[in-house]
C-alpha cells in the first residue's frame, strides 16, 4: 500500500512498525455503529465520567470514510448484516472491528433466526467483548488490549509473514466437529 | 441576564467549572472496585479439603437462558475421587460469548459450587479462547487445600461435607495426593480433558 512495503525485514522496518503502530493505536476513530442496549454503554464510555478521549478516542464519526475501528455494539439482526458490511467495506485501512457485548459476538441469548450468530460472520473481527452488556470498564479494557495488538501490529513483508504463519496454523488446526463440548 | 456583560457569561461558565470536582474515572491505573454482589466471571468452588463442589447435575445448564454452560458429569469412583457423594463434573464450560451473566445458574446450583467473582476484564481475540475449561473455572487452591483427586475425610460423608463440617485436609489426603502425584510424576498427564 505504502512505503512499508517496498522496505526489507530488518531494523528499518521494525522502527517503521513501531512508529506506525504507536500513532495507530493514539488516535483511533470509532465509527458508531450502536445496534441496541450496549450501545447506551459505548455512549457513557465516550462520556465525563470514563471519558475515552484520555485514549484520543472521543469522536464517534457517523461517517465510515473517517473512521477506523468499527464497535458493533449490540445484536445483528439478518437486515442489519448487509449494512454492517457495507459500513465495514467503507472505513479506509488500516481498520479494525471490535465485537462489543455477547450478542455480536456470538448471538447471545438470542440463538434464533432473526439474529447473526456473532459479527464474525459478516466482518473479521479483531477483539470480543462479553458482557450483557459490558459495563465501560469492559471496553476500554477491550479497547486497551486492541490498542497493545495495534502498536505491536507488523508491516510489509513482517505481515505477508505473519498472516501466512496464521494460515498454516489455521489448516492444521484440529477441526471444530473432533472437538468437544461447547468448542464443537 | 443582558445587557453589554451577556456574553460573557458564557466565559463565567466554562471558567466556574474549573473548580468544581472531576467526575473522571482513571480506569487503567485506578480501578474502581465494583459492588460487592457484582456480575461477573464464574468460580467453581472447592471445600475446604479441596475436593471439588460441583456434582455434575446440569442444574446450571437448565436453567441458562443462554445455553452458555456445558456440563458432562461421571462418577466417582474409590481411586478417583472428585467430589464429596457421587458424581461430579467432568467437563464443566462456560462460554462467554453466549453468557448474559444473569447469575441464575447461580441460583440454580443446589452446592453453590458455583458462584460469581467481581473479575470483569474479560476481552479476548478468538471466541475459543472465551469458551472457559473446568481448569480455568476452578477456584484458587487456598492454604489447607489437597488436589482433587483425593478420598473424603475419614468418617465423614457427603452430608457433613454441605453442612459446613470438613475442614482443611486431613494428613491422610495430603498422604494420598502425594503418593499419587509422585506416581503420575514420570509419564506426562493424558487426561487432560
Amino acid at each position: 500500500m505504502g512505503i512499508e512495503e517496498k522496505l526489507p525485514s530488518g531494523v528499518l522496518l521494525t522502527t517503521v512498525e513501531n512508529l506506525a503502530g504507536y500513532m495507530r493505536k493514539s488516535s483511533l476513530w470509532p465509527a458508531t455503529f450502536g445496534l441496541a442496549c450496549c450501545a447506551i454503554e459505548m455512549m457513557a464510555s465516550g462520556a465525563p465520567r470514563y471519558d475515552l478521549a484520555r485514549f484520543g478516542m472521543e469522536v464517534f464519526r457517523a461517517s465510515p470514510r473517517q473512521a477506523d475501528l468499527m464497535i458493533v455494539a449490540g445484536r445483528v439482526s439478518q437486515k442489519m448484516a448487509p449494512v454492517l458490511r457495507q459500513i465495514y467495506d467503507q472505513m479506509p485501512n488500516p481498520k479494525w472491528v471490535l465485537s462489543m457485548g455477547v450478542c455480536a459476538s456470538s448471538g447471545g441469548m438470542f440463538n434464533n433466526y432473526a439474529i447473526v450468530q456473532g459479527v464474525d460472520h459478516v466482518v473479521p473481527v479483531d477483539i470480543y467483548l462479553p458482557g450483557c452488556p459490558p459495563r465501560p470498564e469492559m471496553l476500554m479494557d477491550a479497547i486497551l488490549k486492541l490498542h497493545e495488538q495495534i502498536a505491536s501490529a507488523p508491516l510489509g513483508v513482517n505481515r505477508v509473514k505473519a498472516e501466512h504463519e496464521a494460515e498454516t496454523l489455521a489448516l492444521t488446526a484440529k477441526p471444530t466437529a473432533q472437538m468437544k463440548g461447547l468448542l464443537r | 441576564m443582558s445587557g453589554p456583560f451577556a456574553q460573557l457569561r458564557g466565559f463565567g461558565v466554562t471558567f466556574g467549572t474549573m473548580f468544581k470536582k472531576v467526575v473522571t474515572e482513571q480506569y487503567p491505573e485506578e480501578k474502581n472496585p465494583t459492588e460487592p454482589r457484582f456480575h461477573g466471571r464464574h468460580v467453581l468452588n472447592r471445600h475446604a479439603d479441596g475436593l471439588e463442589k460441583c456434582i455434575g447435575c446440569e442444574l446450571c445448564a437448565w436453567a441458562c437462558p443462554a445455553d452458555a454452560i456445558y456440563v458432562e458429569g461421571a462418577d466417582n469412583t474409590e481411586d478417583e475421587r472428585f467430589s464429596p457423594g457421587e458424581r461430579y463434573g467432568r467437563v464443566y464450560q462456560i462460554n462467554y460469548l453466549r453468557c448474559i451473566f444473569c447469575g441464575l445458574c447461580i441460583e440454580a446450583c443446589p452446592t453453590r459450587a458455583l458462584t460469581m467473582s467481581n473479575e470483569y476484564e474479560l476481552a479476548d481475540f478468538s471466541r475459543a479462547s472465551l469458551i472457559f475449561e473446568k481448569e480455568d473455572l476452578l477456584g484458587p487452591m487456598m492454604p489447607g487445600m489437597a488436589a482433587a483427586p483425593h478420598p473424603m475425610v475419614e468418617g465423614y460423608d457427603e452430608q457433613d461435607y454441605y453442612q459446613g463440617k470438613v475442614g482443611r485436609a486431613t494428613p491422610e489426603q495430603e498422604e494420598y495426593v502425594r503418593s499419587r502425584e509422585a506416581a503420575v510424576e514420570p509419564a506426562p498427564d493424558k487426561d487432560s480433558t
